[in-house]
């Protein structure tokens, strides 16, 4: 396996993340539930945004080919991206969407205290950086999850509702192929096996806090790594491209 | 429920370097103190304003009435001797 | 103390450059006129993130996209300012918004224009913003203490905010054929309503007189207008673009440039509600806070459930 090719896949599929959640949450703005609360969303994206646009900066540099964050952004086809189905999945309702961030945050959370130490030295930066970000953003789903659930009798069908429909994307999160092995034997990437049960023991206990049940499992969603997206997907990209591919000379 | 509900409101403090005091930033609303914390620092610290926040619910806030102002604040004018410069130092003496 | 003595003692302190706070005695007028100016300037600021909001999705480089994010989120923190700021006037958040959502309340006409291209992005950063900026500078002097402090904070922040909007505009008049004819087209569509952002001439503005003796507005319609249009000119000359306006033009005399005038009838349309884009702002705005009100509701439950586990402990 070429580390070199295999970094660049790895980073992309960091930021692919990044992005395709930090547009979902960008889709939110104006729409909050309250005022206080459309600006908390908007932090969260733009703070996804952040990492998103660092790490395909690097992947741009680590490939070699002269492409950098904009390039990666939005001129691949959906097949060359990484991002997980989970990060796809439509905002919904309120509680849908705080189900989305929740799953994807506390797993964000260990993946970046395990990749602070990464043995390669931006990422192992770019990690401890996003860190305090993503506590930020797990505090602050969670704390929604227990009030919804916990809230009215409404609240608590519709959150149990969101969580039941987020909840078995979460396994793709954990996924590990050859790029993985190849980098984590070279102390690069992050093992994500090792937290796997660090993550549902947390996500137990904010879903008991909550009052809520424990969803059964469903289909486990799959096919991000290899292109093979959820259809909303093809329609994420054909907004987040449009313009820059509508006028591919221009610089804005 | 048909009243809206937008929530109590909180006057937020902000202390912008540690050391230095607690400032008032202005208010938010929010349901209870952890998200009224929340609320704060989204909302006051989007600039890296802030090391430290306090929240204090808005109805909690004891304040003096602009009536008040003559009897509160106008007795100690006349009090200069709470001031360094009351005081009468001999030529040459230093670091006093 | 009887009224008339009041409102002498409230006059004369307003002419000392000295602030009214809250709990301060004021006139009934006062506090009305203060009310509608602060909850129609929130209402703007909230309202004004829809038009915006428009091309989020779309921003064309990855950049473009978290600088119109945060400008849009500052403006959702300015109308939070606001609003707390009429709210010390004894006024609910909840009631301002059933103002906003009932029509009583008005915003911007501004924001009832649509955003049709990127280089709208522009042109609201450095026409609307611009001529907000020119009022809120103004108003940092005003005589009411939480909006003067309100007004201070948001100058601070908006100063970035009109330079996105200009830089916009000036790297898309050197850009390709197409990008100066989006730009050219944007600052057409949005000159003449964003001279209108000012209000009516001095000679037809009904509240000018009361708010300026009472020191909220600082300076008239027709004064701050005057403002936007000489340092705007300039800036346009500057990155090739024109004002569509043939009556503007520099007079040497004044010192200052001469225009045409405004269509008033069309400007008061939209203030009455027809322009083209009033039901749709409304009824978004509407429609995220209906479907809010269940989480709103539920975090209060919470907080009550919460409050009721300690006082049992």
């Amino acid at each position: 396996m070429n580390t070199k090719k295999a970094l660049f896949e790895y980073c992309i599929r960091i930021g692919d993340n990044s992005m395709i959640l930090g547009h979902r949450l960008s889709e939110l703005c104006s729409r909050g539930p309250i005022l206080e609360e459309d600006i908390a969303i908007t932090n969260i994206s733009l703070d996804l945004f952040g990492q998103c646009r660092n790490i395909l900066t690097y992947a741009g540099e680590v490939e070699g080919k002269g492409r950098n964050e904009d390039d990666l952004a939005y001129h691949r086809p959906e097949h060359e991206f990484r991002s997980v189905l989970l990060t796809e999945q439509p905002n919904g309702h309120f509680g849908t969407t705080m189900a989305r961030q929740m799953l994807f945050s506390v797993f964000h959370y260990y993946f970046y205290k395990e990749l602070s130490k990464s043995n390669d030295v931006h990422l192992a930066a770019f990690a401890a950086k996003s860190l305090k970000e993503t506590m930020y953003h797990m505090r602050h789903s969670s704390e929604w999850i227990i009030r919804l659930g916990d809230g009215t009798e409404e609240s608590h069908e519709k959150m149990q509702e969101g969580l039941n429909k987020m909840w078995s994307y979460r396994h793709e999160l954990f996924e590990k192929d050859a790029v993985d092995e190849h980098l984590i034997e070279l102390g690069i990437a992050v093992d994500t096996a090792k937290f796997k049960d660090a993550y549902e023991k947390q996500l137990e206990e904010i879903i008991s806090r909550a009052t809520l049940e424990i969803p059964e499992e469903g289909w486990r969603a799959t096919g991000g790594r290899i292109g093979h997206h959820s259809e909303y997907m093809g329609h994420i990209l054909a907004v987040f491209q449009s313009l820059a591919r509508a006028y591919p000379d221009a610089k804005w | 429920m048909s009243v809206d509900n937008q929530w109590p409101l909180w006057e937020v403090f902000i202390q912008s370097k540690t050391g230095l005091p607690y400032k008032h930033s202005g208010s938010v609303h929010a349901p209870d103190g952890e998200m009224a914390l929340q609320n704060a620092r989204d909302t006051y610290t989007r600039r890296m304003e802030g090391t430290s926040i306090w929240v204090v619910p808005t109805d909690a806030i004891v304040a003096s009435s602009p009536d008040d102002s003559g009897s509160f604040f106008d007795p100690s004018d006349d009090k200069a001797y709470r001031h360094p410069t009351f005081y009468v130092m001999p030529e040459g003496a230093k670091h006093i | 103390m009887e009224d008339v003595e009041r409102l002498e003692a409230f006059q004369a302190k307003i002419d000392r450059e000295e602030k009214i706070e809250p709990k301060d005695w004021m006139p009934a007028e006062y506090r009305k006129h203060l009310i509608r100016q602060i909850s129609q300037h929130a209402h703007s600021e909230v309202i004004g993130m829809q038009p915006e909001g428009n091309w989020i999705t779309r921003a064309p480089s990855l950049r473009a996209k978290v600088v119109l994010l945060a400008k849009i989120q500052d403006e959702a923190g300015h109308g939070l300012y606001l609003y707390c700021a009429a709210e010390t006037l004894g006024i609910s958040r909840e009631e301002l918004l059933e103002q906003l959502h009932s029509g009583k309340a008005k915003y911007s006409s501004i924001f009832n224009y649509p955003t049709l291209n990127w280089a709208d992005m522009g042109a609201v950063g450095w026409l609307v913003d611009g001529a907000a900026i020119v009022n809120q500078v103004s108003l940092q002097r005003t005589s009411f203490g939480p909006y003067s402090r309100g007004m201070v904070r948001i100058c601070k922040e908006e100063s970035f905010h009109q330079r996105q909007g200009y830089e916009i505009m000036a790297t898309m008049a050197k850009g390709t054929p197409e990008q100066k004819r989006m730009a050219q087209e944007a600052l057409d569509r949005i000159w003449w309503p964003a001279l209108g952002m000012f209000g009516p001439h001095d000679k037809d503005s009904p509240n000018t007189g009361n708010a300026m003796k009472w020191k909220i507005k600082r300076e008239t319609n027709d004064e701050l207008r005057q403002k936007f249009i000489d340092k705007t000119v300039q800036q346009a000359e500057v990155i090739g673009l024109t004002v569509p306006d043939p009556d503007m033009k520099w007079n040497e005399d004044k010192g200052q440039y001469d225009h045409g005038e405004i269509d008033w009838e069309e400007f008061m349309n939209v203030v009455r509600g027809k322009g083209p884009c009033n039901a749709q702002r409304l009824e978004h705005h509407k429609k995220a806070h209906d479907e809010g009100r269940w989480v709103r509701d539920a975090a209060t439950a919470y907080a009550k459930k919460q409050q009721s586990k300690k006082q049992v402990a």
